[in-house]
């Protein structure tokens, strides 16, 4: 009797040692970007299911290095860009199939759908479904460089000193379709995307006297060109449009060799625990109302089908500023990236750095 | 003779003031050529503070320091012909003793072959001949008590500053101390000005000493005056030891005078010191004044009858305490170490005798301060 | 008795060796094996040493290295520069009751993340920062000037953040500096310099060293500082390392460059004491 009890009593508590993070109720880790989990809809998502949300910030490699680091472990739900899925799967396992049964796919763009489906299949399973999408281009202040069109005004040295860019495979790649080459093209030719790349890098050393700085932090970039420190800045398109709710004069240019286009997703990590709330929070956040409530806030377009008619009319009025019909079809989506291409560029970005 | 002897350094009315504590208060003196000087005074009067504004440590408030004649005002220590050697001596822990002893000759860029012939010259002149290469911390306290001395002697200051540097020795050495200093004071010739708490440091090596107190100097004399002819009761009482006993002056002539003692004690002291009758003074009585069992064929001797208490033996320096008859004040009295009083007990009673040359009245105490 | 010593002994000397193995020992195990492991294309594993000879083969990476050992020399340097006035000062100048209040200035910007200090000299620094808005206020400029993003500016940022483990060992060896020698060496004929040089110096060197040896040690593996105020030029070699593992996602280069970091480091620190003189033991005690 009393031995039985006993056992009861210890089970339970092992039961409880055993759980991580155990707090009494349940709880979803995410590990996603900054502005991807606004506090409206966690608190929305939390009194709905009674689900706690606890968020990570973070960015694509950092996400793939922590999720690699643990195999996998510690969080339930990730949302890397699409095309860095199918390699790093090959390779590290750390992502699980998704379950299409558990997916409302009826809020979802079936194009959109599709393409994400077939990036990141690996073994005749796919591994995510997109959330949403937006462009790299330049941010640039049209009063001070109305002729900042393409990527190669980043190499411009009439805005010496007043240029931005990130030290990251982006920046290589927009340089290279500016210098009218298709990198995407040569993606499974190794060694000719090496010396394309190495190209690039000649140009950026070339040009490294120009730039002002290199950035890191998206808000920081957001402010040195509010102060009028940076005038022409390769960034995201939604960080365009913030600043130019603030100064008309600050918009994204949809650069004339394309945009560059991705697409982030949600993605189950190989060891997450509670994967039901994990398919709870992605057909939450595809709802048409509360993809539109994140649009408003983070000024990105989601895959949620029927968030239109919810947005914000500065929000739709960006859009079609900035993506007429002929910018859409001009933008260069991201296929997935093939394993060795990050050892490549991180080699060219370093040579970039260290020159003088 | 004395008259042209130079004055190596000269203090007029120096005064240093810690916000409203008064440290030094306008003290003046001379110090001539080849002197040792002594200043004596108990830990806290001042004796420090007055040393460290000679050699620019510190500046005074008020008053005037000169060294050979100049004036030292606005030279900073490192330019003053004056070298100090500290109370815990201060030699650099990272240097060897050579080192120590050249740091001042290579500050005043001497050429190393001659700092080297300096540094063992002096260290011969201080009994150390060959510690060139030894470690501060190989040294005993005495060697490193020569080594601070050497390492300013070897600047051949004007003046060498001496803060009480055997303070930190234990009594045998110290003792021993006492003796080399003097003897090295008169071979080099230098002029020491020496500060100390401890009145035999003083009386033993001293040409002069003046005794401090509260700031001030009590009396400035020679060591054997100090002693005999003390100018102040402070002085009676801080150089060697005092009986003091509380009386009135009673008929005066010229000659002597007769002092009274409450419990009916009546001695006659030296007419020379100028009391009115009836005042009120102490009596200051050293013990090796007071002879026990004295030659009664000795007259002239004031005679007093007393209870022995106890024996303090302390060798040569044995004294017992004793309380007069009809009296319970308590005298202490030398006893000579020459077997003739091996047979006294305490509850003995004794006869004890004085000149009456050796009792010094002040006016008590409490009459005068104010 | 010597039974019960034994069993203490083992008492306290348990945590250690956990701690030794566990925090320290096994993590590394891990990164060695990886530094050694090279990966081919066709994701198979083999033993080599390639990714050590890789350090060498590359000039970037060597040469990386190499500016960021030099600069950290500088910032050592300079931090001890800037530092001991600074103790001396504590210590020897300022009178009881203040020193507190100044070792509590010195502390007070460590409360607060290196991210937000960094922050804070971003603010101050840039262009349209605190300090180009008054000397454009009181007319010195007439033209903003960017004094972020140059080696000066990352200098003064990892100074910044190395003074406290400078002041902290100086703090305390200089308390046991007996004033008295100073003034000895004063009154000896010393002017400031050489009291500096051969008095203060001397005695302050064990602290001097051991202030250093972290200094320099955290210098060289710190990340942000370099990377947010150097700018572009500011290629630190811990930022080579992420790279290695975040961007290139080349956990056994990385691992290599770790480990040559250590070694590299551990071998400057090891010259830095022969020159000086002193011995690991002494410096920490
Ligand atoms: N720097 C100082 N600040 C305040 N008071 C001081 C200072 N130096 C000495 N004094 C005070 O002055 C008096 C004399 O000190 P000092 O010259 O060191 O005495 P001595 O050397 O005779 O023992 C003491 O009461 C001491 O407390
Ligand atoms: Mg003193």
């Amino acid at each position: 009797m009393n031995k039985s009890l006993l056992s009861i009593v210890m089970l339970f508590l092992v039961s409880i040692a055993a759980y991580p993070g155990y707090t009494g109720a349940e709880t979803l880790s995410l590990l996603t970007w900054k502005g991807y989990a606004p506090k409206v809809l966690v608190d929305k998502f939390e009194t709905e299911t009674g689900i706690r949300v606890n968020v990570t910030y973070t960015n694509n490699e950092e996400m793939i290095a922590k999720l690699r680091a643990t195999r996998g472990a510690g969080f339930d739900l990730a949302q890397p860009s699409q095309d860095r899925i199918s390699s790093v799967q090959k390779k590290y396992r750390i992502y699980q199939a998704m379950d299409i049964r558990k997916i409302d796919t009826a809020q979802i763009i079936p194009s959109m759908l599709a393409s994400v489906k077939k990036n990141t299949s690996v073994g005749g399973e796919f591994h995510a479904v997109p959330f949403c999408w937006g462009t790299s281009g330049l941010v640039v202040n049209r009063k001070i460089a109305p002729d900042a069109l393409d990527y190669s005004d980043l190499l411009n040295d009439k805005y010496t000193g007043r240029i931005s860019y990130r030290l990251k495979r982006p920046t290589l790649i927009g340089l290279a379709f500016a210098m009218g080459k298709d990198p995407f093209s040569l993606y499974n030719d190794t060694d000719a995307y090496k010396a394309l790349m190495e190209e690039v890098g000649q140009a950026m050393i070339a040009a490294k006297p120009l730039v002002k700085n290199y950035w890191t932090n998206g808000d920081a970039l957001l402010q040195s060109m509010r102060s009028g420190e940076v005038h022409l800045a390769m960034a995201w398109d939604n960080g365009g449009w913030k600043l130019h709710a603030e100064n008309p004069d600050i918009d994204f240019v949809a650069p004339k060799s394309g945009a560059l286009g991705w697409i982030d997703t949600f993605a189950l990590p190989a060891k997450a625990k509670n994967i039901d709330a994990a398919y709870q929070w992605i057909n939450f956040m595809l709802r048409p109302q509360n993809a539109a409530t994140f649009t408003n806030l983070e000024r990105a377009p989601t895959a949620s089908a029927g968030a239109n008619q919810h947005m914000d009319a500065v929000v739709r009025a960006n859009f079609d500023r900035s993506f007429p019909q002929a910018v859409i079809d001009n933008i260069k989506w991201y296929p997935p990236v093939p394993s060795k291409l990050e050892g490549i560029e991180g080699m060219i970005l370093d040579k970039v750095k260290a020159s003088r | 003779m004395a008259d042209d002897m130079q004055i190596d350094l000269g203090v007029e009315k120096v005064t240093k003031k810690f916000k409203d504590f008064t440290a030094v208060k306008a003290v003046s003196f001379e110090v001539e050529q080849g002197r040792f000087f002594s200043i004596l005074g108990p830990s806290g009067c001042g004796k420090t503070t007055l040393l460290r504004m000679i050699a620019g440590l510190a500046e005074p408030d008020n008053g005037r320091i000169t060294i050979r004649g100049l004036n030292m005002a606005g030279i900073p220590p490192n330019k003053r012909p004056a070298n100090l050697v500290f109370q815990h001596l201060a030699l650099f822990p990272m240097m060897n003793v050579a080192d120590n002893i050249a740091f001042g000759l290579q500050r005043r860029g001497e050429k190393k072959a001659t700092v080297f012939k300096k540094v063992s010259a002096i260290l011969e002149r201080v009994d150390l001949p060959g510690f060139e290469k030894k470690k501060i911390h190989e040294l005993s306290g005495g060697q490193k008590q020569r080594v601070a001395i050497a390492r300013c002697l070897v600047l051949e200051p004007a003046v060498l500053l001496l803060d009480e540097p055997l303070g930190a020795l234990d009594l045998k050495l110290r003792e021993q101390m006492k003796v080399e200093l003097k003897k090295l004071q008169a071979k080099v010739g230098t002029t020491f000005v020496y500060i100390t708490h401890d009145q035999s440091e003083a009386l033993v090596m001293s040409d002069q000493v003046a005794v401090m107190n509260k700031g001030h100097f009590e009396q400035l004399d020679t060591p054997k005056n100090l002693y005999n002819r003390p100018a102040t009761p402070f002085v009676a009482r801080f150089v060697g030891d005092n009986n003091i006993w509380s009386g009135h002056i009673r008929d005066r002539d010229n000659n002597t005078c007769r002092f009274e003692t409450p419990d009916g004690n009546v001695f006659h002291i030296s007419g020379d010191q100028p009391w009115r009758n009836g005042a009120a003074v102490d009596l200051f009585l050293r013990p090796e004044a007071m002879i026990i069992q004295p030659d009664p064929a000795h007259t002239g001797l004031n005679r007093f009858e007393a209870h022995i208490r106890s024996l303090l033996f302390d060798g040569a320096n044995s004294r017992i305490i004793a309380t007069p008859k009809n009296s319970d004040r308590e005298l202490l009295v030398a006893l000579p170490q020459n077997r003739q009083h091996d047979d006294l007990c305490p509850g003995d009673i004794v006869e004890i005798g004085w000149d009456k040359s050796s009792g010094i009245c002040f006016a008590t105490e409490t009459e005068t301060s104010p | 008795m010597t039974q019960h010593r034994k069993w203490g002994l083992f008492f306290f000397l348990t945590p250690v060796l956990l701690w030794l193995t566990l925090l320290i020992v096994l993590p590394h195990i891990d990164l060695l094996r990886m530094s050694f492991i090279l990966e081919t294309d066709t994701g198979e594993t083999e033993w080599r040493l390639s990714n050590y000879a890789s350090f060498f083969k590359e000039p970037i990476y060597w040469l990386t290295f190499v500016r960021t050992a030099i600069y950290s020399i500088i910032v050592t340097l300079l931090t001890l520069v800037v530092a001991l006035p600074v103790s001396f000062f504590i210590t020897k100048v300022a009178r009881p009751g203040t020193r507190g209040f100044l070792m509590l200035l010195i502390l007070l910007p460590f409360w607060v993340s290196e991210l937000v200090r960094v922050y804070g000299w971003m603010i101050l620094l840039r262009e349209s920062g605190v300090i180009n808005h008054f000397l454009l206020k009181l007319g010195i400029l007439d033209q903003p000037v960017e004094m972020l993003y140059n080696d000066a500016a990352m200098i003064l940022g990892l100074v910044y953040t190395s003074m406290l483990f400078m002041v902290v060992p100086l703090v305390s060896v200089l308390e046991s500096l007996d004033d008295s020698l100073i003034e000895a060496a004063y009154d000896l004929g010393a002017d400031m310099g050489t009291i500096v040089f051969k008095i203060i110096v001397p005695h302050a060197t064990p602290g001097i060293v051991s202030g250093a040896i972290v200094v320099f040690m955290l210098t060289l593996g710190n990340y942000l500082t370099p990377n947010l105020m150097g700018g572009k030029n500011s290629l630190w070699f811990t930022e080579q390392i992420y790279n290695q593992f975040i961007a290139s996602f080349n956990w056994n280069q990385g691992a290599a460059f770790g480990f040559l970091l250590l070694l590299l480091s551990s071998g400057i620190v090891w010259l830095g004491l022969k020159l000086s003189g002193q011995t690991l033991g002494k410096v920490v005690r």
